[in-house]
């Protein structure tokens, strides 16, 4: 038995990562080094993981994947730990609802079909987001926009120009803005976004207009960050989406 | 009579290559009274010009829009600039930056005889196919000295957007055991009309097609196919609206297998129906001429729809593809169709499904060197689960004796390919096509099992739709979004204003010559 030098309460003052034990700070990781294979190398990589922050660093399995490029599988323990009581993480400030509910409040409360379009805009090829939030089927169980009474949803498709998103926004007087972005290589996908928001207030149209985005690298902080309303990002479905803009509607409307 | 596993039957087969070929034929005499703006580069390229003005704008671009603005580009760049050779005596490259520059009007010159411009061109036109069939000849120099890789051929991707850095990550892979390379494009160049030029290092999420950059994969793969006593494939993307043209720059310089799928462009990348099947046309007798394997794209329906319940789209585009290669005299051993492994893990005996599509699509056609592609609809970011989903993916492949396995990476849906992500796909593949090697050849399927059954489902299915689209026509059916549930409209997408009707002294002498193999 490896003798624990370690309190094992749990103190969410001071949280580190949990392998078998509370606070025991395993952590697994794999990486490559622009080196050779040899002892040299595997003293590299746990030299490197005592500057990440483990002590006990051990290489458990390495292999040189080319010359001069070693590959590492290691485990180390954590000397590192976080105050979970004082984050604050800003979330989607509405409840989700599933479609039934939001059907019945849009009827009740605003009494027509919301109008939203939704693309992948820019040069993004990738429509997986957009129809999992848009198209009748929806993803994994859970419909799409197409499938609500209470939307009129315009699925635009891949390879928008912010331009003729908005175009398209004003032909169909659309109520809610909905902008899909998997690609973020180099950060091209804000640079889109932003450029979106900034045609959007030259338009006038930023204020009259729910603009939402979502993506699997989006966050609802990214969003506010870069002036859209919300931010969907993994783990979140068409009702997150729904439930948001008919309350944001709303509310907005006052 | 073919011997299968699954009972298929054949005659039913038969019939829906019959109504397949219908739909073929029916596009091909659409296709073949027009030309675009991109065949016309290709031959301008065919014929020697290459090259960029002071604004990076290519050459080939240049004589064809001094052509297109004049209205006159249904006569054809070979007319023009074989009329033009005559007249001035100059090469088609110096002819090219005489139009740049302003110096020439093509449509000016006095008009010489058909058969006096042909014996003009016939020398260049020549020397092209040589340059071509030398290019094929040193791959199968290769292929008989040093050999191949065994099937399944293991691809994998590079995408650093830099050429320079994509060689370092090739080599690597290559020594790790993969057999073909393929070099992602960077995100948006299937929308340029035009192929960017040079040696490039800026790419978004992959690296632009460009001939001096294929030039140098080339020469990469060469150096460490040598060292592994392998041939190493180079795979690119002859799509998007420079179809025809890079397929030419892929002939000239060596490349091996090529992405080359109008349905796909029209489907995924909003590009016009008309001019993306007038562009596949050429792009496929030039990839037919120089050995290139083609891969298709059915594999992209089942990432918008259902793998179960869409399977039959997938086999009936594949059954149209064929026939459209054919069309362009491309060899069935060129074939590259595609499918992909896309059912929902959570689905129960999902596997069993899978490998009778993938058995059923590897019975249909025999001598494809069938493409097969791995999750990525249902990778969710759980590397750990991810790599089960690939074994999975492997294992079906080995089994049913695929041609070309896309390799699925753990980190699929995260990020483009580290180079340990490459290694631990590749490691995987090995391990699994080893350990169940001849599994496929040992195991036969239930009679009126799962198995079976599904088969012969997705074949009769298939069959239902094929007859719909023979009545309905390719063009009407894409109107209807009969494949991946993607509706396109016959004027909408980018590129129509590319396609013009051929004129009476249009001539594209390469089409002939290539379907011939002169």
């Amino acid at each position: 038995m490896e003798e624990r030098k370690f309190d094992t309460t749990l103190d969410l003052k001071n949280i580190k990562p949990y392998g078998d034990t509370m606070n025991d700070g395993k952590t697994q990781l794999s990486f490559t080094l622009p080196v050779s294979a040899g002892n040299e190398a595997i003293e590299a990589a746990k030299l490197l993981m005592k500057k990440m922050g483990f002590d006990e660093p051990q290489v458990v399995f390495y292999k040189e994947l080319t010359p001069g490029y070693t590959f590492f599988n290691c485990y180390g323990k954590c000397v590192h730990t976080v105050d979970y009581t004082s984050i604050h993480v800003p979330k989607v400030e509405s409840t989700t609802w599933d479609m039934a509910e939001t059907d019945q409040y849009i009827k009740e409360n605003i009494g027509r079909k919301l109008i939203v379009i939704g693309a992948s805009t820019g040069t993004d090829a990738h429509t997986v987001g957009i129809d999992a939030i848009m198209n009748m089927k929806g993803y994994a169980g859970h419909f799409g926009l197409e499938r609500y009474e209470g939307f009129e949803a315009h699925n635009l498709g891949s390879q928008v120009a912010n331009e003729d998103f908005i175009a398209k926004a004003i032909e169909l007087k659309a109520d809610a803005l909905l902008v899909s972005q998997t690609v973020t290589q180099k950060d091209v996908h804000i640079h889109n976004m932003v450029e979106l928001v900034e045609m959007l207030e030259a338009e006038g149209l930023r204020s009259k207009v729910i603009l939402c985005c979502g993506g699997p690298r989006i966050s609802h902080e990214l969003a506010k960050e870069l002036g859209y309303d919300a931010g969907f990002g993994m783990n979140t479905y068409a009702e997150d989406v729904a439930s948001f803009i008919a309350q944001e509607f709303v509310k907005r409307r006052g | 009579m073919q011997n299968s596993k699954l009972g298929l039957d054949f005659k039913r087969v038969e019939y829906a290559r019959s109504l397949a070929r219908n739909i073929a034929d029916d596009v091909q005499n659409f296709v073949e009274n027009y030309t675009t703006v991109a065949v016309e580069r290709t031959l301008c390229r065919l014929l020697g010009i290459d090259g960029i003005d002071d604004n990076a704008v290519p050459l080939p671009n240049i004589v064809v829009d001094s052509l297109k603005d004049k209205g006159v580009l249904g006569q054809g760049v070979i007319f023009y600039i074989g009329n033009a050779i005559i007249e001035t005596g100059l090469t088609p490259q110096q002819i090219a930056e005489q139009v740049n520059e302003g110096k020439l009007d093509l449509t000016t010159l006095k008009i010489n005889p058909k058969d006096k411009i042909d014996n003009a061109l016939e020398p260049i036109i020549t020397e092209t196919l040589n340059r071509i069939k030398k290019r094929k000849a040193r791959r199968e120099h290769y292929l008989e000295t040093i050999g191949e890789g065994a099937r399944p051929y293991l691809y994998v991707i590079v995408a650093t957007g830099n050429i320079y850095e994509d060689v370092v990550q090739a080599q690597a892979a290559a020594r790790q055991g993969a057999d073909i390379i393929a070099v992602i494009r960077t995100t948006g160049q299937s929308l340029l009309d035009y192929v960017p030029y040079g040696a490039t290092t800026e790419g978004f999420g992959g690296t632009y097609a460009t001939q001096e950059n294929f030039r140098i994969m080339r020469k990469a793969l060469d150096e460490v196919g040598e060292e592994v006593s392998r041939y190493i494939r180079l795979c690119n993307y002859c799509s998007g609206l420079c179809m025809p043209e890079i397929a030419a720059m892929g002939a000239l310089e060596g490349l091996d297998v090529m992405l080359n799928d109008a349905l796909y462009g029209i489907l995924f990348r909003d590009i016009n129906m008309q001019r993306t099947l007038v562009d596949q046309y050429f792009s496929r007798i030039i990839n037919g001429y120089a050995g290139v394997i083609i891969n298709t794209g059915e594999d992209n329906y089942l990432t918008t729809a259902d793998a179960y319940d869409e399977a039959h789209t997938v086999l009936a585009s594949d059954l149209i593809n064929e026939q459209l290669a054919l069309a362009a005299a491309l060899p069935e051993e060129q074939m590259g169709l595609g499918h992909a492994f896309e059912m929902d893990p959570k689905l129960t005996n999902g596997f069993l499904y899978e490998l009778a599509q993938a058995q059923m699509t590897r019975e249909i056609f025999p001598k494809a060197p069938l493409k097969y592609m791995p999750p990525t609809k249902f990778m969710t970011g759980n590397i750990f689960l991810g790599h089960v989903q690939n074994a999975l993916f492997n294992q079906i492949s080995i089994w049913t004796g695929q041609g070309i396995q896309l390799l699925g990476m753990l980190t699929e849906a995260v990020h483009t390919p580290f180079m340990s992500d490459r290694y631990l796909a590749i490691e995987n593949a090995k391990y699994i096509f080893n350990n169940m090697k001849d599994l496929g050849s040992e195991v036969e399927f239930k009679e009126g099992g799962i198995i079976r059954n599904r088969a012969k489902e997705v074949l009769e299915n298939a069959i239902k739709l094929l007859e719909v689209l023979e009545t309905e026509g390719l063009f009407n059916a894409l109107e209807q979004g009969k494949f991946g549930a993607v509706k396109r409209p016959r004027t909408g997408g980018k590129g129509l204003d590319g396609v013009v009707e051929r004129g009476a002294n249009y001539s594209n002498p390469f089409i002939e010559l290539m379907k011939n193999r002169k």
